[in-house]
């Protein structure tokens, strides 16, 4: 007897035959969303050797250049694309690093909602009973707690503790801690209702039957299943982080003005919005909002096309 | 339907009621009930009466004392209506419920109480075979994946060529095409799943094999082609088979003996022949004239009054006697135990025992 | 002029790869009074045909050719208005779900009202009276109880006599039953279906009953059709294609039945699998399936696989297969020399 001789479709094949594809080929709009997006984040990422200065280098920084105004406003210098800030840092740079700040902590704040949210909602949902009651009230409790809140224990905990030079340095990791503590119960309950459906049907029986434990069950069998409205809910989660982590940051209560993220580099603006340096805030602004509209978009699209009946219903 | 009795009895030489004497059953089920609660948590279960508060639970009675045998090499055909409890019994035999009340056995050792550790030898053993091949398949698992787990998980000894070699033997034999094996479940016809399911099940080598409505689900070409392969196996493997179904013109060409479950409860056990020649229990004769047959011109049925009562509260008495022509007092106050006929069966209905139906 | 005449009725579904061909050829007629079965399993295009009797196929379907000529008017030509005036009146249908029938946040008397005064002039309390005697005749249990309980109170035998008692509201002509019973036990079906049987012989209603269970037409019906991948294979009187189906495909689904079998004994299944109507085989659409195909001879066999066949008559009923038409050819020669 010979062993199995697949004339199986590749992956790639498969990929090219599939609908995912099929109705991204047909979808303008996500098409340029997912251009949109690639370039912002390829230009973040690639920062560091993109900008024309370092805004974290304080030897760069030339104070009497503050506030010049963008190219196509009269006064403008050439050598500062996007004109300068308050303290005289290349704007365009300085957007360029803070995009990826922002990225970072988007990206990083969702990878750890999803670790909690997914093993707490699969948890819940495939063990049940008191498990179950448990997790979903803690996650009701957090939910009534507001990112915010989160935000001001933590930072006001880490600073009482090891002072604000500390929070300062560990910036990045404490607002990824801080926005992934604060929405985990988002992804927790959608995987906790797919698991429900799930586990009712005959598939899981059939490994129960066969003497699988409970987590080779959970994350071999459950957890695959459960995968797209995981994708769906993770595009509209970084989205969120990433205006979470800007409104912290404009509300004092996240990156420090040394080393800005999107938000920070809005507020430091925001005073010098009366004065005529509207550049400040409103460019990092646009930039924001154009990154959260494609993320958004591309989350949207990718809804249609895994989940049409569970969100449209 | 005793010419048909009468080729039975030939094509089955030994009676399998005499065969029950002499060898242990393979699997006992003895007084088993299972309730559901209907009322959720403790905190839902709190009702504010007449000044008080009270506690109050709500259960489905889906199963109330079953007791069945099941002897090696047979196929015990659980027959009934939907909500009669059938599928329950299925489940609990398997462990995907715990029994409310009562014991499982099995090879004489009890079962239902047993950690996940000690039971994973009769996990080996016993394997199911369920009711929609469109969900019983892991959508994200290959067909040779789905094939090999199981494998694995009970021959952690084994190379990686002898779990193939098992799997390609069990995929031939049935009649599963060795390419298919990278393919997913979805790419296939309820039918060829339904084979895909019966080649996991099989894949273990079990000697017991619960099958729950398996081709209630398929269409009627195809239902004969599963209903063939379940027949080869059972006689290349020796299996032996708890058939859960609703048909009953399959309980006749395919089961050894036959239960009939009314409402949680067993109303008759008998062999095959035996039932479908002379049914003792005004139910089972309701149920056997509401087949529609290809020879009948109309509906020849036994008109049964009434529908069929939740299982939330049960009647008092035998669970029948609310649509039972024959029933009397006794039926409504006494619940009726099995008790063996003169033909080899047993039948739970007083108007029998007391000679009331011939 | 039968009642209903349908006329090499085509119906296709407009998909992404192209057009999939859901009814081809499709001709049959209903007799005032005449009840019909039509048989086949999932994919043959049963459904498809009821619901394109009332020309209520939904996107992305449409019917591409043929004619529906009912009481001498094609429905296919007709406006919206009139074909809504057919559904309610002259024909109405029996879902194999009551609950797509059935609006769960009205009750049973509200939902029968509203049906015929949207039909009829008359008053509320004329139509409550209508509606409670309909209930009265599917033989519901206190029916005047029942007007006011919702659908969702009611078991799902009883939900279906409600289900007849609104198809029989308007005193239809034809009542179009798509697999009524699939969904019960089988004492309830055999109670739904007597009282859907006596119902039409009593009021002289046609029946066109949908189902996959030959035991169920050869109780209900006078005539059948069989289906096999949106063709009509075999029509006839019902006893007669039971008793003696000519179609290979109709004798296969009759002898895979476990009561042609001896007990114990292996059932004659049909190899394979019904095909997608998107990738159908060329020829009769059975021949992969077909035993006789592999016996046949030359010519015939060629026939098979190449030339879809035509509709030959062998006594009252009509089969589309290369093998009927070549042993009615061989019949017929001997016959004619004698003579």
């Amino acid at each position: 007897m010979t062993t199995t001789t697949p004339q199986v479709a590749s992956r790639w094949s498969r990929f090219r035959g599939s609908y995912l594809l099929y109705s991204f080929k047909r979808d303008l709009i996500a098409q340029v969303s997912l251009v949109v997006f690639i370039a912002l984040v390829a230009v973040a990422v690639l920062a560091p050797w993109l900008a024309p200065m370092d805004p974290y280098d304080l030897a760069q920084i030339d104070i009497m250049a503050s506030e010049l105004p963008p190219f196509w406003v009269d006064g403008s210098d050439p050598a500062y694309l996007m004109g300068t800030d308050s303290q005289g840092r290349d704007l365009l740079s300085t957007i360029l690093y803070g995009a990826r700040v922002s990225l970072i902590i988007g990206f990083g704040a969702v990878a750890l909602q999803a670790m909690l949210g997914v093993s707490f909602g699969l948890l819940a949902g495939y063990l049940g009973g008191r498990v179950d009651a448990f997790l979903m009230r803690l996650a009701d409790i957090q939910l009534s707690f507001s990112t915010l809140m989160v935000a001001i224990v933590v930072g006001a905990l880490v600073k009482a503790a090891f002072g604000g030079a500390t929070f300062s340095a560990y910036a990045v990791p404490l607002l990824v801690l801080i926005i992934g503590l604060a929405e985990w119960p988002q992804y927790a309950r959608t995987v906790r209702a797919s698991v429900l459906a799930e586990r009712h049907k005959e598939y899981v029986d059939a490994a129960r039957v066969m003497g699988f434990t409970s987590r080779r069950i959970m994350f071999r069998h459950i957890l695959p299943n459960t995968l797209s409205p995981i994708f769906v809910i993770s595009t509209v989660q970084v989205a969120n982080a990433i205006i979470s982590e800007a409104a912290l940051s404009f509300l004092g209560l996240g990156m420090p003005e040394t080393q800005p993220s999107l938000g920070s580099l809005i507020k430091s603006g925001f005073d010098y919005l009366q004065s005529g340096s509207w550049w400040i805030t409103l460019v990092p602004g646009l930039v924001l909002v154009v990154l959260v509209l494609v993320i958004n978009l591309l989350g949207d699209w990718l809804r249609d096309v895994l989940n049409p009946r569970l969100y449209k219903g | 339907m005793s010419a048909t009795a009468q080729a039975y009895s030939q094509a089955q030489a030994p009676a399998p009621g005499q065969a029950s004497e002499t060898a242990s059953p393979l699997l006992e089920i003895r007084g088993v009930e299972k309730h559901f609660s209907l009322s959720g948590d403790f905190l839902e279960q709190l009702k504010f009466k007449r000044g008080k508060i009270v506690r109050e639970q709500k259960y489905v009675h889906a199963i109330n004392g079953v007791d069945l045998d099941i002897q090696r090499g047979e196929a015990l055909c659980v027959v009934g209506e939907s909500g009669c409890g059938k599928s329950t019994v299925a489940r609990t035999v398997m462990g995907l419920l715990h029994p409310s009340s009562g014991e499982i056995r099995y090879d004489g050792q009890r079962i239902d109480d047993l950690s996940h550790k000690a039971l994973m030898p009769y996990r080996r053993r016993m394997q199911m075979i369920f009711q929609n091949p469109y969900a019983s398949l892991n959508p994200r698992m290959t067909i040779q994946q789905t094939l090999e787990e199981p494998i694995r998980l009970h021959h952690p000894d084994w190379s990686a060529q002898r779990v193939k070699q098992q799997v390609a033997e069990v995929m031939a034999s049935v009649g599963i095409a060795a390419d298919w094996g990278g393919r997913y479940g979805h790419e296939f016809s309820g039918g060829q799943r339904q084979r895909i399911a019966i080649a996991r099940a099989l894949a273990v080598d079990p000697e017991f094999i619960v099958a729950d409505e398996p081709i209630s689900a398929l269409d009627v070409s195809i239902q004969a082609q599963v209903l063939n392969l379940l027949m080869e196996a059972q006689q290349q493997r020796n299996l032996t088979y708890l058939f859960i179904t609703h048909d009953l013109a399959v309980v006749e060409h395919f089961g050894t003996r036959v239960a009939v479950m009314y409402l949680g409860r067993v109303c008759e056990v008998a062999p095959t022949a035996t039932l479908f020649a002379r049914p003792r229990h005004p139910y089972t004769q309701a149920l056997m004239s509401a087949i529609p047959r290809l020879e009948d011109d109309r509906p020849q049925h036994i008109r049964l009054e009434g529908e069929v009562p939740t299982p939330v509260n049960l009647p008092s008495g035998c669970v029948f006697h609310g649509r039972c022509p024959y029933a009397n007092e006794r039926c409504r106050r006494e619940i009726p135990t099995l008790i063996a006929t003169d033909d080899g069966g047993q039948v739970a209905c007083h108007a029998v025992e007391e000679g009331r139906i011939a | 002029m039968a009642l209903l005449d349908v006329n090499q009725l085509d119906v296709r579904f407009a998909l992404r790869r192209g057009d999939v061909k859901a009814l081809r050829d499709v001709s049959f007629s209903l007799e005032r009074g005449e009840r019909l079965g039509i048989v086949g399993e999932s994919g043959a295009g049963k459904s498809v045909a009821a619901f394109s009797l009332l020309n209520l196929i939904a996107k992305p379907g449409y019917i591409a050719g043929g004619s529906i000529h009912f009481d001498g008017r094609d429905l296919t030509q007709m406006s919206d208005r009139a074909l809504r005036h057919v559904r309610g009146h002259r024909m109405s249908m029996i879902f194999q779900d009551p609950m797509m029938t059935l609006n769960p946040v009205l009750s049973i008397g509200d939902q029968m009202v509203e049906c015929l005064k949207a039909h009829r002039r008359i008053s509320t309390r004329e139509a409550r009276a209508i509606a409670l005697r309909k209930l009265e005749q599917v033989q519901i249990p206190s029916p005047s109880a029942r007007l006011d309980q919702y659908p969702h109170e009611l078991s799902g035998g009883m939900r279906q006599r409600v289900i007849i008692a609104i198809a029989l509201l308007l005193d239809p002509d034809i009542i179009i039953a798509d697999e009524p019973t699939t969904a019960l036990d089988v004492t309830i079906q055999a109670e739904i279906m007597a009282l859907l049987l006596e119902l039409c012989e009593k009021h002289n209603v046609g029946l066109i009953l949908i189902t996959h269970d030959l035991g169920v037409v050869s109780q209900v019906t006078q005539r059948m059709l069989v289906m096999y991948a949106g063709r009509v294979i075999e029509q006839g009187p019902t006893r007669e294609i039971i008793n003696d189906p000519q179609h290979p495909y109709t004798q296969g689904l009759i002898n895979a039945l476990p009561q042609m079998a001896t007990p114990g004994s292996r059932l004659n299944q049909i190899p394979g699998s019904m095909p997608s109507l998107d990738n159908l085989p060329s020829g009769c659409a059975f021949h992969p399936r077909c035993g006789f195909v592999e016996r046949a001879d030359g010519s015939t066999r060629r026939a098979c696989i190449d030339e879809v066949p035509d509709f030959v008559t062998s006594g009252n009923c009509q089969a589309a297969c290369h093998m009927v038409a070549e042993m009615l050819e061989r019949e017929r020669i001997p016959a004619e020399e004698i003579r």
